[in-house]
């Protein structure tokens, strides 16, 4: 059984359609560690010596969060800023996080056509990822594809919502009961619901 | 009665009217009420009052600024300078002594009388010179600090001086000795007056002959014994004690008691009384009870030593003067020349630089009060006789006429020079920025303890013994007083202070205090704690910009663990606490500058009509028609509508 992290970050929690399904099916899953960051730290007070300790526990941490300005959303970026120090996470002696897996869940208001040369995001989304990818190599982790929902506001309308939940229901307990391939998964670009690797319905 | 009414009045009016113009010029207070004195000198006279009796109560004054003096030093400063206390006092006492005894054998003195007058002239004024230095801010110079150890060294010296005089009696002046007891017999300074009762067969037999000379000696160390020991087991509870009562008349007639408590016990063992309440004071000096002591006594300490000055401006005699004009103002000029040099010198050979060398040169270049104590003393024990006396007593009191016109020759001329040279420390200035919290309860506790974490100095004042007591344990500085008081704040050193935190309890001694600070030192930053919105008001207009109201903080978190408690997002209830501080205190700060404590609140068209804008805004807000704090709670985290995301998306 791997031990699997989530970190859920959104903070207008009431106006969330796909992050708060997920997080509801995320909550619902056994043997994994659901956190609320921004029920955790409202003030952004971080308890860096907690978050750390929290990271040795875990083999794969998983942050989950809307996209905002091809970035996280800012308490995550104070999280990495914290807890990510120098002799724990990276540099001399910083090996605490060294063979561990750090992926990401998030959704995206643009359709998938827009993160591309020609969409008018110009630049693909694994593109805007690259800092968090980086931030992986440097912790010697193990950065897997991201699990993504691309138009999530049109999908809120167009029933895309559920299966995209169901299918993050379905990835986090393969995580958990060591099902799911990450080297088969290394080649990938994102993944979703519909992705050969996410195993299907029960 | 009447008569002490009409005397009182006038020493009152000179000094009234002198000292302020002293000021103004420049010239220090003590040459103002010098003058005073100089100038009501033919009315006392008119009214036959002795103005040498006056003299020796006023120098009860010497007394409580020693105290005041022993107050600012702790012990282990005093340890510290026991060095140039020995060294350089008791040089200066046996040297200037000797030289002027060589001088007086010149101008054919005996050689007994010659020393005595050396002994005589040796001393300096310490009344003058702490007041001056005082007044000066120059007290913690090292100039400054070398003059005063001088003038503690004599103090010591006057007990055995006065042992030694009388052993210098010429028998032919024995008859006359009986004439000196009579005209100064009421004189009898407490010093004088102890010494006379051991040496003097004339004078009362003192408490102290009764015992052998081994007795006497245990009874002297008894005595200091019980002023340490005194001060430092058995003032706290006294206080205590007399704080419970609430009366501030109390405090100061306990403070009273214990000086004159003092100096009591020791001029019956024959000891310096002053002395004694120095050593009192340096005892005291780490008590929280120091600042309250010191507003206390400091005015009687004023007073008595302005009287002190006046009388010695006005018991020049000018008859006596003018017949002897050149033979005195020459003996007085060279005493200064003798005493400045020897001083010159001493401060060279005890690494004293630049301008402060000139400074302890100049300042005690004059004879002093106990002068005066000792030439009475030596007519009375047939050493001197009466007509050099009275010389002797008119060129000690020009030269104490003098000493201002030396002090503005330091200032104007000689400070400058060095001013240049002088580079100022750093460090001197962070010492001086403390920081005064007024109350230390739950409120001002919090505050004195963040801001010393942060490793600031801070004084605490409080005026509850019981709370005071409490912190003692801990180690923090605290003092007792009501910062109320002016004189309080100003012994605590508001002049120097960066900041005062306002955390007393009552709110109209909060705003006045706050009022009294910003208007006689805008320097000062003021944080005030307000009781509600309308004390907010009067500290905003008493001038305060920091205001702090007791509960509200605590009300926000309150209401944030409600709405959390509730059901709502921690993040979200955050963000609505915040919104909801940011528009209080902006309705506030509105309401605030319309805010006149002159008119009722009802009364007061302006703020009515703003207080009424405020409050439709937040009603549209709840009925969701305005921009106010709830959607701007939302603003950001709302995702746009759909419409708008498809029109980008084409």
């Amino acid at each position: 059984m791997a031990r699997l992290l989530v970190m859920y970050a959104h903070p207008g929690q009431r106006f969330s359609r796909a992050n708060a399904a997920m997080a509801k099916v995320a909550r619902g899953v056994e043997g994994i560690t659901f956190v609320d960051l921004y029920a955790r730290y409202p003030r952004f007070d971080i308890d860096v010596d907690a978050e750390q300790a929290r990271l040795l526990e875990h083999d794969v941490i998983l942050f989950q969060f809307p996209l905002f300005w091809y970035s996280t959303p800012s308490l995550v970026k104070e999280w990495q800023d914290l807890v990510l120090e120098h002799g724990f996470a990276y540099g001399h002696g910083g090996t605490a996080l060294a063979g561990k897996t750090l992926m990401l869940a998030l959704t995206a208001a643009g359709p998938q056509d827009a993160y591309t040369a020609t969409g008018y995001q110009h630049f693909a989304l694994r593109t805007f990822l690259t800092p968090l990818e980086q931030t992986a190599n440097l912790c010697r982790m193990r950065f897997a594809p991201p699990y993504v929902l691309y138009a999530a506001l049109r999908a809120a309308r167009d029933g895309g919502i559920e299966p995209h939940a169901k299918g993050y229901g379905r990835l986090l307990n393969a995580i958990r009961d060591d099902r799911f391939d990450f080297d088969a998964a290394a080649g990938q670009d994102i993944l979703t619901h519909a992705s050969p690797l996410i195993p299907g319905e029960p | 009665m009447q008569d002490i009414l009409i005397l009182t009045f006038v020493f009152l009016v000179a000094g009234v009217a002198a000292v302020p113009v002293a000021s103004r010029l420049g010239l220090g207070s003590v040459l103002g009420y010098l003058i005073a004195g100089i100038v009501i000198s033919p009315l006392l006279v008119a009214f036959g009052v002795d103005v040498v009796s006056i003299q020796h109560f006023a120098e009860f004054g010497v007394v409580m600024m020693l105290f005041l003096v022993g107050l600012e030093l702790d012990p282990k400063t005093l340890w510290e300078m026991r060095h140039r206390l020995l060294g350089l006092g008791g040089l200066q006492v046996a040297g200037t002594a000797g030289v002027i005894m060589v001088g007086a054998m010149m101008l054919g003195q005996p050689w007994s009388v010659a020393l005595a007058i050396g002994l005589v002239l040796a001393l300096s004024s310490t009344a003058i010179v702490l007041q001056t230095l005082q007044e000066k801010g120059l007290m913690k110079s090292d100039g400054g600090q070398g003059g005063f150890s001088i003038l503690l060294a004599q103090d010591i010296a006057v007990i055995p001086m006065l042992a030694l005089i009388p052993l210098l009696a010429m028998p032919d002046l024995m008859d006359l000795a009986g004439t000196g007891v009579e005209a100064h017999g009421p004189a009898a300074d407490t010093v004088t007056e102890a010494a006379t009762s051991n040496h003097d067969g004339a004078a009362e037999p003192g408490f102290m002959d009764q015992f052998a000379g081994w007795q006497q000696a245990l009874i002297t160390i008894g005595a200091i014994a019980a002023v340490v020991v005194g001060g430092s087991v058995l003032t706290r509870p006294l206080f205590r004690f007399v704080a419970q009562a609430k009366l501030r008349e109390l405090f100061t007639a306990a403070a009273l008691m214990m000086v004159v408590g003092i100096a009591a016990l020791m001029t019956v063992v024959g000891l310096s009384p002053a002395l004694g309440t120095f050593l009192a004071g340096v005892v005291l000096a780490n008590s929280e009870y120091r600042h309250e002591l010191e507003s206390d006594i400091d005015p009687f300490k004023g007073l008595l030593l302005g009287l002190f000055f006046i009388t010695v401006g006005a018991s020049i005699d000018f008859g006596l003067l003018a017949e002897n004009v050149v033979s005195v103002v020459g003996l007085t000029l060279l005493l200064i020349l003798t005493k400045a040099t020897v001083l010159y010198v001493l401060a060279m050979v005890f690494r004293i630089e630049g301008a402060d060398r000139w400074l302890m040169a100049l300042g005690l270049a004059q004879a002093g009060e106990f002068g005066f104590v000792l030439l009475s003393f030596t007519v009375a024990s047939s050493v001197i006789p009466q007509s050099v006396a009275d010389q002797l007593l008119l060129i000690v009191a020009l030269s104490m006429l003098l000493t201002p016109g030396l002090f503005i020759l330091f200032d104007k001329v000689i400070a400058p020079k060095y001013a240049a040279d002088q580079s100022r420390e750093p460090d001197e200035i962070d010492a001086r920025g403390t920081i005064i919290i007024a109350g230390h309860g739950r409120f001002g506790g919090i505050v004195n303890r963040m801001l010393r974490n942060a490793g600031y100095t801070t004084v605490v004042l409080d005026h509850s013994s019981a709370q005071l007591e409490m912190l003692r344990t801990f180690g923090f500085r605290v003092f007792f007083g009501d910062a109320t008081r002016p004189d309080l704040l100003h012994a605590a050193g508001i002049e120097e202070a960066r900041m005062l935190v306002v955390a007393i309890d009552d709110r109209d001694h909060a705003t006045e205090l706050v009022r009294y600070v910003t208007n006689t030192y805008p320097h000062v930053a003021t944080v005030a704690r307000a009781r509600d919105r309308n004390h907010v008001y009067e500290l905003y207009a008493a001038g305060c910009r920091q205001i702090m109201r007791e509960t509200f903080d605590s009300s926000v978190r309150a209401g944030r663990s409600a709405l959390e408690v509730l059901g709502m997002h921690p993040f979200e209830a955050e963000r609505m606490a915040r919104d909801f501080v940011t528009d209080d205190r902006q309705a506030l700060i509105h309401l605030a500058t319309l805010y006149n404590s002159d008119i009722p609140i009802h009364e007061n068209e302006a703020y009515v009509a703003k207080a009424k804008e405020l409050m439709a805004e937040q009603e549209a807000a709840l009925k969701g028609e305005a921009k106010a704090f709830s959607s701007r709670t939302e603003r950001g985290w709302l995702p746009p509508s759909i419409d708008e995301v498809k029109s980008q998306d084409t």
